[in-house]
């Protein structure tokens, strides 16, 4: 598990995105028998792990860099995903 | 001149063209997996064209230089930043002692070249600075490099002109679907004649299970053997043979289900059929794959596939007549 990909994340009052960094699968959960790392409306701070990327053979967790609630998520477990592409949403007002 | 690692990316190595001449002691030849890309990074920044450079995959690593340098980045477009302002890729530009080399999201492609002029100069293993990470061979201390190293860079002329470009009609995408011509192999009998038909009729995807090692794909209908008796060593499982001599870009397809393009750091070896080998030209596409990419194998006969390496090297002579 590598712990130093975490994601960036774009600011904008009180909401901020949670960006992949790598492209790969995205997973909510860390293996397919476990509960979601977090879900919608869960209060999360920096350093939670809020899911991860596979690519390369490898697993990345996607960290969280700000305090609040998390919002949405804008891709479903298991999908595709770009780098860059907008994961989750959290919501600080 | 050294450069200061502040973070390494994913999988960031050090490369040149390899080291052949030792895959028959099962050594492979390495090197960059978009060596057009590597060639042209290096002409760039006026280096030799085999000189080493680092290998960004997906994600870029912070590089913070101690002297002026002149860079350039080829291959994927992974955007590089100079102290946060954006370069272009593909064109050379100038760092001044002090500034961080950073990079933003990969926005096509997967593997990037990140020349330095004076090149990279830790110390050749075989002949290679080329960083084997399996055999712990090559390039900075046998491994990917790491947040806190410093990398040595050769000495250079960093009078070489910024904003030497090679335009975009001389650079390759894989793009998608990403089509890679095949020459059917040895073991083509092996599967029947619907099961050859299918292989290249279906698009399959890259798997995340991609590497320099080998690319795996998926999606495609499995491959129906022909009934046989095994041959001594082969074992039972139809996908199967006695072992033998794995060439680069060949095709294995254990199970019969998912195919492995080997690439640069291949094994040299072992006991699965080969559908076929994907044509050398087409190699450096297979570097710039992404997971999930549509890909479909495109049955050529040698001749085209001569062809196609003759063509890929005018394209080299034409960007080295433009920029010596």
């Amino acid at each position: 598990m590598n712990e130093k990909t975490g994601p960036a994340q774009a600011d904008s009052p009180g909401r901020h995105e949670v960006r992949a960094m790598l492209p790969g699968t995205f997973y909510r959960k860390p293996a397919p028998d476990q509960p979601n790392y977090k879900d919608p409306g869960d209060s999360v701070s920096v350093g939670d792990v809020l899911g991860l990327i596979e690519v390369m053979k490898s697993f990345h967790h996607v960290v969280c860099e700000h305090e609040g609630t998390l919002g949405e998520f804008l891709v479903d477990n298991e999908a595709p995903i770009k780098a860059g592409q907008v994961l989750a949403v959290i919501d600080n007002r | 001149m050294p450069i200061d690692v502040l973070s390494a990316g994913l999988s960031t190595t050090v490369q040149d063209l390899g080291r052949p001449g030792y895959y028959h002691l099962g050594i492979p030849i390495g090197g960059a997996m978009d060596r057009y890309a590597l060639r042209a990074a290096n002409l760039l920044v006026g280096n030799p064209e085999d000189a080493a450079c680092l290998e960004a995959v997906f994600l870029g690593p912070e590089l913070a230089f101690s002297e002026d340098a002149v860079v350039a980045v080829t291959g994927a477009e992974l955007p590089p930043k100079v102290d946060g302002e954006t370069r272009e890729t593909w064109t050379s530009f100038r760092i001044r002692a002090g500034q961080v080399l950073s990079f933003d999201y990969i926005r096509d492609g997967a593997r990037s070249c990140i020349a330095v002029a004076g090149g990279i100069d830790t110390p050749p293993a075989l002949g290679s600075r080329s960083t084997y990470a399996i055999g712990a061979l090559g390039g900075f201390e046998g491994r990917a490099i790491q947040s806190g190293d410093r990398l040595p860079v050769g000495r250079a002329d960093v009078s070489v002109a910024e904003g030497r470009t090679v335009s975009e009609k001389m650079r390759r995408n894989s793009g998608s679907p990403c089509e890679l011509r095949v020459v059917t192999g040895l073991y083509w009998h092996r599967i029947t004649e619907e099961a050859g038909g299918q292989f290249f009729e279906d698009t399959w995807k890259v798997a995340s299970e991609a590497d320099r090692m080998g690319y795996r794909f998926q999606g495609g209908r499995p491959l129906e053997f022909v009934d046989r008796e095994p041959p001594f060593g082969a074992g039972s499982d139809p996908s199967n043979i006695t072992d033998a001599c794995y060439p680069y870009g060949s095709i294995q397809v254990p199970g019969g289900t998912e195919p492995i393009v080997l690439h640069r750091d291949a094994v040299s070896g072992g006991g699965y059929f080969m559908i076929g080998t994907v044509i050398s030209a087409d190699m450096d596409l297979i570097g710039q794959l992404q997971p999930h990419t549509d890909t479909r194998f495109l049955q050529v006969d040698m001749e085209t596939a001569l062809a196609a390496r003759q063509e890929r090297a005018s394209m080299l002579d034409a960007i080295r007549q433009r920029l010596s």
